[in-house]
């Protein structure tokens, strides 16, 4: 959690809000910055958190998490945290078959069997639904009732892997929006995705998807490279919009610019043009 | 830092068996082991766990384990080495020359730190690929001919101070000489083969998928090529035998998985990303890409993959192999392009673009201020400089710029005499 950006988007982990979808946007540099932000951030605010983690492992994310004051270990192993592992269970999955269904089981579609000769087709090859009953089983409420923690909080890193590994960007449109259901209305909870911005490479798929999910989001950050190129005190510019998904055109919608740079543990940023090292 | 160092000298020493039980005992308590390393803080327990592994050293900015990639001057550049557990990335050059290159380098790194090697080929058989390893430069016997070489070309470096160019002596210079086998990161003579006895010693895997091909080949559409389902069965074969993963409790020894796969996505693997824009396998490469990542983060290897992405034609799938890779640099060779004739591109062979360094364990990451970096190739030493243009001193450059000053003095000398007099002499 960077106290900087804290302020900047008037929020503290005691005041969170709820039932929000924030969009994380990159362009032409690394945005992941800001899902170590969010992630910390909810943990310290007593959330229950539901990571699916598709690039990177989970020692990389817990080693950033020690840095900014959080322990993942320990709040997965309290229950805090559902981790899902997306490159360690690809593995699992592609290699091995599995009994139950397992939430990354689009890997395995229309894949060939190495030593018998008949291809099974799974039933439900193709979408992202296990991955989505795997989200709604880990955020939902415990039985007896009480609430351990404040409101339950999806964390996507990130979407745009979902294109590459074969899903097309109406299933991944449609897996927000079962998610946005379960999660921001029916349990009150926040959801954060990353996407990356194909810029001009022309990604149809990407620019479908990182679209859809501008429309719908309730507050986007978007991260991208300085148009001048590489800078080593100003590493980008940080774009913040906050919008009304409900109300479409009623009223203009906030936005905001800074630049930043990253440091070891935290990130400060500063007006246009007013990074410290210029002036 | 200074634990580090002492650490360091301790690399070559290979039958540590207190090392080895300690490294043994370590990493059963971590699930991922890989990503482990020693905080600045923690001096011996730390050091000793992960410098039992020859041919490794602990990165200065976080811990994690590198490996060198075979070229210097390339480690020096991406930040001290590649990770353990990543993918590099190569975007080959038009004809495939300098990659095949560095490709040879990663893997003759392998052979001189006794590293296992994988080595995958659509294109050439993977014995014929480690006949052809450079021979590495050892200490004192290319000691000379190595001083000749560099004395050829290059007055003595640091003793001349340099007038005009004064900000190119503030960079730092490429490392001179050969070095001690138990060091990190080797210098190869191309002109010389790797000696017959050192390939025997090593272990080695080959994959060349026209062996691999099964006869009966059923055409159906699946969303992986089947030359990559095999590759992926091969090296997750090969991890999980020798015990990289960590699965078989290994008595001997901890090493090094080297994974090099070449022209990866070339029509030589059963892809098409390289022939038509809209292919229907589209997602075949990225899947590679994607579960290989997942078999290196959870094992000991290392895995360097040239593409030749020059020749993929949808650029989106370019972007999307970018983001699936860690390391990914490019390179881009002057034969027969119009700069080969240039003069001010002569003493270069190519350009090379670091394209993306992975942040590892870290917000931030080392990089390089220099964006325009070109190489050049000699026989003994692949030197990675900055791109600087040689200063302009041919005469009708400097004339032409002369002249004008002088004829508008010459119209302007009614008026004001003594400025235009003055502008006569100013040599923009």
């Amino acid at each position: 959690m960077f106290p900087e950006l804290n302020n900047l988007l008037n929020t503290t982990p005691d005041r969170a809000e709820q039932g929000k979808l924030t969009l994380l946007c990159d362009a032409k540099t690394d945005g992941s910055f800001l899902v170590h932000h969010f992630l910390s951030f909810y943990l310290k605010a007593n959330c229950k958190v539901c990571f699916v983690a598709l690039i990177q492992s989970f020692s990389h994310y817990n080693i950033v998490g020690q840095k900014l004051g959080v322990s993942l270990t320990a709040a997965r192993e309290c229950g805090q945290l559902v981790f899902l592992e997306g490159l360690k269970s690809s593995v699992d999955v592609f290699f091995r078959a599995q009994a139950e269904p397992h939430p990354l089981q689009f890997l395995r579609s229309a894949s060939l069997q190495p030593c018998s000769e008949v291809h099974t087709w799974e039933a439900d090859a193709g979408n992202l639904q296990p991955l989505y009953e795997f989200v709604r089983e880990a955020l939902k409420p415990a039985d007896d009732g009480q609430a351990a923690w404040r409101c339950p909080v999806l964390l996507v890193d990130d979407l745009s892997v979902l294109l590459s590994l074969g899903m097309g960007a109406v299933a991944v449109l449609d897996f927000i929006h079962y998610c946005r259901a379960a999660v921001c209305w029916e349990q009150k909870g926040n959801i954060v995705a990353l996407v990356h911005d194909s810029g001009d490479a022309e990604d149809e798929e990407n620019d479908i998807l990182l679209n859809g999910l501008s429309h719908q989001s309730h507050l986007i950050l978007r991260a991208e490279g300085l148009a001048t190129g590489f800078c080593r005190d100003v590493h980008g510019q940080l774009k913040i919009l906050w919008r009304t998904p409900s109300q479409p055109a009623a009223h203009r919608d906030r936005s905001l610019t800074y630049q930043y740079k990253i440091q070891d543990k935290s990130v400060s940023f500063f007006a246009k043009g007013m990074s410290p090292a210029i002036l | 830092m200074a634990a580090a160092a002492t650490c360091g000298t301790s690399a070559g020493n290979k039958g540590c068996t207190a090392a080895a039980a300690a490294a043994a005992g370590g990493k059963n308590n971590v699930t991922s082991f890989q990503r482990k390393g020693p905080r600045a803080s923690v001096p011996d327990s730390g050091c000793a766990r992960l410098v039992s592994i020859a041919g490794t050293r602990p990165s200065v900015r976080n811990g994690q384990l590198l490996v060198s990639t075979g070229l210097p001057a390339l480690d020096q550049l991406l930040g001290g080495g590649l990770a353990v557990g990543t993918v590099l990335l190569i975007e080959e050059d038009k004809y495939n020359i300098y990659s095949s290159l560095l490709f040879k380098y990663f893997l003759a790194e392998g052979v001189i730190n006794g590293h296992t090697l994988l080595v995958a080929s659509a294109k050439e058989d993977p014995a014929d690929i480690l006949q052809e390893l450079p021979a590495p430069l050892l200490d004192d016997n290319c000691k000379k001919d190595f001083d000749e070489d560099v004395g050829n070309h290059k007055t003595p470096e640091s003793n001349i101070k340099m007038k005009i160019a004064w900000r190119y002596q503030l960079l730092p210079k490429m490392e001179p000489g050969p070095v001690s086998s138990s060091r990190f990161g080797h210098y190869y003579d191309l002109s010389k083969r790797m000696p017959q006895e050192l390939i025997e010693t090593s272990k080695w895997h080959g994959f060349f998928f026209p062996e691999k091909l099964s006869p009966t080949l059923n055409i159906e559409p699946c969303s992986l090529t089947h030359g990559y389902i095999k590759l992926l069965q091969f090296i997750q074969n090969v991890i999980y035998e020798e015990g990289f993963d960590g699965s078989n409790p290994q008595k001997k020894q901890k090493n090094i998985l080297r994974i090099g796969i070449q022209n990866l996505g070339s029509p030589l693997w059963g892809d098409d990303i390289c022939c038509t824009e809209n292919c229907d396998n589209s997602h075949s490469l990225t899947k590679f890409l994607y579960v290989l990542r997942g078999l290196l983060r959870t094992s000991l290897s290392a895995c360097i993959i040239t593409m030749p992405t020059h020749l993929i034609q949808n650029k989106a799938i370019i972007a999307r192999v970018t983001n699936l890779s860690d390391t990914v640099v490019g390179l881009e060779s002057f034969i027969g392009s119009e700069r080969e004739t240039n003069p001010l591109y002569k003493d270069y062979h190519g350009l090379i673009h670091i394209r993306q360094i992975p942040r590892l364990n870290n917000l931030i990451y080392d990089v390089s201020d220099v964006k325009d970096l070109a190489f050049k190739l000699k026989r003994k030493l692949f030197t990675i400089e900055r791109l600087h243009l040689p200063p302009d001193l041919s005469d009708t450059v400097s004339r032409s710029s002369k002249q004008i000053p002088a004829a508008s003095s010459r119209l302007l000398g009614q008026e004001c005499g003594v400025m235009a007099g003055g502008r006569k002499h100013l040599d923009f």
